[in-house]
């Protein structure tokens, strides 16, 4: 009786160790094909320019990024939308986290749902919705570069409270009563004790604002007008033929977040 | 407990008070509170406190949780305000300075360290905000003396339980406060550490000469430093006084039975002999002297420390005059090592206890055994039958 | 930190200080507030209005506002198809997310150790991509050239001229794929606040790892797989581009109807559409906080 509990448990403790890490990796492996697929094709020479397939292998692209027609600014613009939506939001957000956290007033769950509704709209009711709007209030001929900011600053603002206000409701107030207790005013209980404590929840804010504005395209190509942002690039480019550039670009911002990633990982570490 | 205020607690209590008011006189920076009260929206923490903590004493606030002593502590830190009421120190009004002004510190309940900053930046923490010269010098001095000078490039994570206690209590003390303010500093720290955490506490605290408020829920803890203990109950002080009067001479079914342990045995004072009251219990008649009776007339509670009751086989010889209750049953016997815990059956109904030290000089009875309870008269003390004999029992522990 | 009992916590924890009174949360709530309101809700009411003007006009003729109901029928009726396809194909996509999700998550949050933190960016990095570049990626895997289709062929699975590209199985990995994070994130947040104690006390209790799972396991982690749920389904449902790069116009969803309707000046329609979707997801929305509400009471 006995060797066959522990017979069946054993199995099912190896079961437990290695079959569902295994499934695990295996998942990862599935998440990760397209990404290899993408650093390969970075390097592909291609025979023409309708058909996608590795054809090739090639620097070419990796040394003259910007060859296709329009794609680096579409990068740039990319980049400074993403910059200016990150700082907004980030701004903004944060500031409502410590309201809903830090202050009990009327209306404050009813605050909390709207911040999650974004999150929860399809992004083409958001997009449609507010090129509704711009185009009822007469804003359909300035449609670009200040409308996309609009639109990604508001769906990224729910992003930012609800990280910052995971950080802000883990935060023990006796610190800040201690603070206080030695001597630091309010202003100073903020500067040395509130925000550096709750600084890492503010960066990761910013940088899920960042890969969130960088990223979209749904809202986006809705209230561009003229303004090709990257990801409305590659949306033409996959009617027109890709280059492999696209690839290029793709692989890079891959390898400068996974750096980012990794560097805060290290440097947290060390700090222990 | 409804009238059983600081001023109305009894000889032992009142020296204790006595001996406060005179220091207030040489020290002049004494504690007060007066009439303070802290109304929550639901609930009453703090009702109507009168408290003079004096200067340089290390004081207790003891009580249960949700007694009012940490809503007390945080009013005199200035963390909280208080409805009604005036807190002054040193002759000045504190009742509404921010926290920030009031030269008052306070190492908290599992210590809120800055997980941010450093060892030496903790401590270092008050001086700076104060803009005070010589931070390095001073900071360097006072992780010496709590004997952490080696981890002060350390973060709190980094240390040990008792090791970010010492931290706590340096980074509070660095500031010479005129008081400091204690929320069951050792509460999180295992029973080892914690006797060595109190004994060192003490030396300190006599060593710099600070006022000390010191609040917890473990009567061992508070008896152990405190020169003057506060039990704390529903909002209210129950008793106030030194740990052995407190001990010796509860006022309160409250105090007889959270300090410590009580047997409360229901009784009538039916008159008074000279210095003693003679009260009957269950058709025995007791001698208790007057002065140890909170109550002394009608119904009481008669009470007695288990550790003073001895247990005899009936009709045995004594060797002074004994208090005695005859037609016990023994129904436990523990043997617990340094002593032997019996429960007897009274033929009341009502099951007494006793300790009696193992020193081989008593006999050893079994359950079963007929016996005897005896115990010198002195020990005796009255309690007011109004109150509930079970108060203070069942105290959550939460250490 | 974890010690006090509740009663002491809530002495020693009395209501969040208001040094500043209470008009200082709606200062610090207004600009995001206002930001909020201006984009996101307005535009949402207006839509609804939208939705209800008559049809016949156009953009530059402008609309008349009539309270056309009909537009909510016409709409329906014409594209019901689409917008059960959407249901099914977020439903599908968001069982294949639980299915591998649940896995992953639960050998990061129990079995990973040392490597926890490296897997949590490892599930995070593939959105570093650009998720048009990565979905563009799935054309290649799922190409008829690609050696997937290849093997499926010569297992006799798929047909002779058997595709994968084009087809709603194209379309379903390619949500599965794009929304498999939302689904594991929230998973992994609710297993890893599990007591690792509790399997044990599990194990000791029911002896088998399943029974373990199923009594313990899976009902702490509840509150994440109904985050994880709608995290996904929502998005899914609404998605375009997965068609749009995947399938084919017999596999349209509701999001192309309505990127479709709006490219072609069809406003009324489309609002109609949008607000019906909208109304969907609030109701689940909606079920979904009052079930998180209740089980963070627990």
């Amino acid at each position: 009786m006995t060797t066959v509990a522990s017979g069946r448990s054993s199995i099912g403790k190896w079961i437990g160790d290695h079959l569902i890490m295994g499934i695990g990796l295996l998942v990862l492996l599935y998440m990760f094909t397209p990404i290899f697929i993408v650093v390969l094709m970075s390097f592909n020479d291609p025979a023409s320019r309708i058909g996608y397939s590795f054809d090739g292998f090639t620097l070419h692209n990796w040394l003259n990024p910007c060859e296709p027609n329009g794609m680096c600014d579409a990068v740039v613009l990319s980049v400074q939308i993403g910059l200016a939506a990150t700082l907004g939001a980030t701004f903004l957000g944060t500031l409502m986290a410590f309201a809903l956290v830090r202050h009990r007033f009327r209306g404050r769950a009813v605050a909390n749902v709207f911040t999650f509704l974004p999150m929860a709209s399809p992004e083409i009711v958001m997009g449609s919705s507010l090129l509704a709007l711009f185009v009822t209030a007469g804003f359909a001929g300035v449609l670009g570069f200040w409308t996309i900011l609009v639109a990604h600053i508001m769906f990224c603002l729910s992003f930012v409270v609800v990280t910052v206000k995971a950080r802000l409701a883990g935060l023990d107030p006796r610190l800040e009563q201690a603070a206080m207790d030695l001597y630091a005013n309010e202003w100073q209980t903020f500067r040395r004790v509130t925000l550096p404590l709750v600084f890492p929840g503010i960066l990761a804010a910013a940088l899920l604002s960042f890969s969130l504005s960088f990223d979209d395209f749904i809202i986006t190509n809705l209230n561009s007008g003229q303004a090709v942002t990257f990801p409305m690039y590659v949306w033409g480019a996959n009617q027109r033929g890709i280059p492999p550039q696209i690839n290029v670009i793709g692989t890079a911002m891959f390898l400068i977040a996974l750096i980012t990633v990794l560097a805060g990982e290290l440097g947290r570490r060390r700090r222990g | 407990m409804t009238d059983t205020s600081p001023r109305t607690t009894g000889p032992g209590a009142g020296e204790a008070v006595g001996a406060a008011s005179g220091n207030a006189v040489a020290g002049g920076a004494d504690l007060v509170l007066t009439g303070v009260t802290k109304r929550f929206t639901d609930f009453v923490a703090v009702d109507n406190l009168d408290l003079t903590v004096p200067q340089g004493s290390f004081f207790a606030l003891l009580g249960p949780s949700g007694c009012g002593k940490t809503t007390t502590l945080r009013m005199v830190a200035g963390l909280e305000t208080p409805t009604e009421g005036e807190i002054r120190l040193a002759g000045q009004d504190i009742t509404h300075l921010k926290p920030y002004r009031r030269p008052v510190n306070t190492v908290f309940q599992s210590y809120a360290l800055f997980p941010h900053l450093t060892i030496f930046e903790n401590v270092a923490f008050g001086l700076r905000r104060q803009g005070k010269p010589d931070v390095d010098a001073a900071v360097a001095a006072m992780l010496d003396l709590v004997e952490l000078s080696d981890l002060a490039s350390r973060r709190p994570a980094q240390l040990s339980g008792g090791q970010q206690q010492r931290v706590a209590l340096a980074r509070a003390l660095i500031n010479r406060p005129q008081v400091l303010l204690l929320d069951e500093p050792l509460g999180a720290l295992d029973l080892k550490l914690r006797r060595q955490m109190q004994i060192e506490l003490k030396r300190i605290q006599t060593d710099v000469g600070i006022t000390f408020v010191h609040v917890t829920h473990d009567q061992e803890e508070a008896m152990t430093m405190a020169d003057t203990v506060a039990v704390m109950n529903r909002g209210v002080i129950e008793q106030m006084g030194a740990p052995m009067d407190l001990y010796e001479h509860p006022m309160t079914t409250f105090v007889a039975n959270f300090l410590g342990q009580s047997n409360l045995i229901g009784g009538r004072v039916l008159g008074s002999d000279g210095a003693d009251l003679e009260v009957e219990v269950h058709g025995t008649r007791l001698r208790v002297p007057r002065s140890r009776g909170a109550q002394d007339t009608g119904e009481v509670w008669v009470g007695i420390r288990p550790e003073k009751v001895q247990v005899c086989a009936p009709g045995s010889a004594d060797d002074g005059p004994r208090s005695r209750l005859a037609g016990g049953v023994i129904t436990d016997a523990s043997f617990i090592g340094v002593s032997t815990q019996y429960l007897a059956r009274m033929p009341w109904g009502q099951e007494l206890m006793a300790f009696e030290q193992n020193t081989g000089a008593h006999e050893q009875f079994r359950v079963g055994d007929h016996v005897e309870l005896r115990w010198v008269p002195e020990h005796t003390f009255l309690l007011d039958a109004d109150q509930d004999a079970n108060a203070g029992v069942e105290r959550v522990d939460e250490g | 930190m974890s010690h006090p009992a509740p009663t002491q916590a809530a002495e020693t924890q009395p209501p969040a200080k208001r040094p500043l009174g209470g008009w200082m949360g709606y200062l610090l709530l207004a600009p995001a507030a206002l930001w909020l309101t201006l984009f996101f809700i307005v535009p949402m009411a207006s839509m609804v209005s939208t939705s209800l003007y008559d049809p016949t006009g156009s953009l530059e003729s402008g609309y008349a506002m009539t309270g056309h109901v009909q537009n909510y029928l016409t709409v329906l009726a014409d594209y019901s198809e689409q917008f059960l396809r959407s249901l099914m194909y977020a439903g599908a996509a968001t069982i294949a997310c639980i299915i591998l999700g649940y896995p992953l998550a639960y050998a990061i949050a129990f079995k990973a150790g040392r490597w926890k933190n490296l897997m949590l960016v490892a599930v995070i990095a593939p959105f570093f991509t650009s998720f048009l570049i990565r979905t563009l990626s799935w054309q290649l895997i799922l190409g008829d050239q690609a050696w997937v289709a290849d093997t499926l062929r010569s297992l006799q699975i798929l047909g002779e001229n058997g595709r994968l590209l084009d087809t709603p199985v194209a379309v379903v990995t390619g949500l599965t794929y794009n929304f498999l994070p939302f689904m594991v994130l929230p998973l992994y947040t609710s297993l890893e606040k599990i007591d690792p104690r509790l399997h044990e006390a599990g194990a000791d209790l029911y002896a088998s790892p399943f029974t373990t799972f199923r009594k313990v396991t899976l009902p702490l982690s509840a509150p994440g797989l109904v985050a994880g749920t709608l995290l996904t389904f929502i998005p899914a449902a609404g998605d375009y581009i997965n068609v749009e790069l995947l399938g084919n116009p017999q596999t349209q969803m509701i999001g192309n109807v309505i990127q479709n309707l709006f490219d072609g000046g069809s406003y009324p329609e489309a609002a109609a559409l949008s607000v019906t979707l909208m109304a969907v997801i609030v109701v689940l929305v909606l079920l979904y906080i009052r079930k998180a509400g209740t089980e963070e009471l627990v």
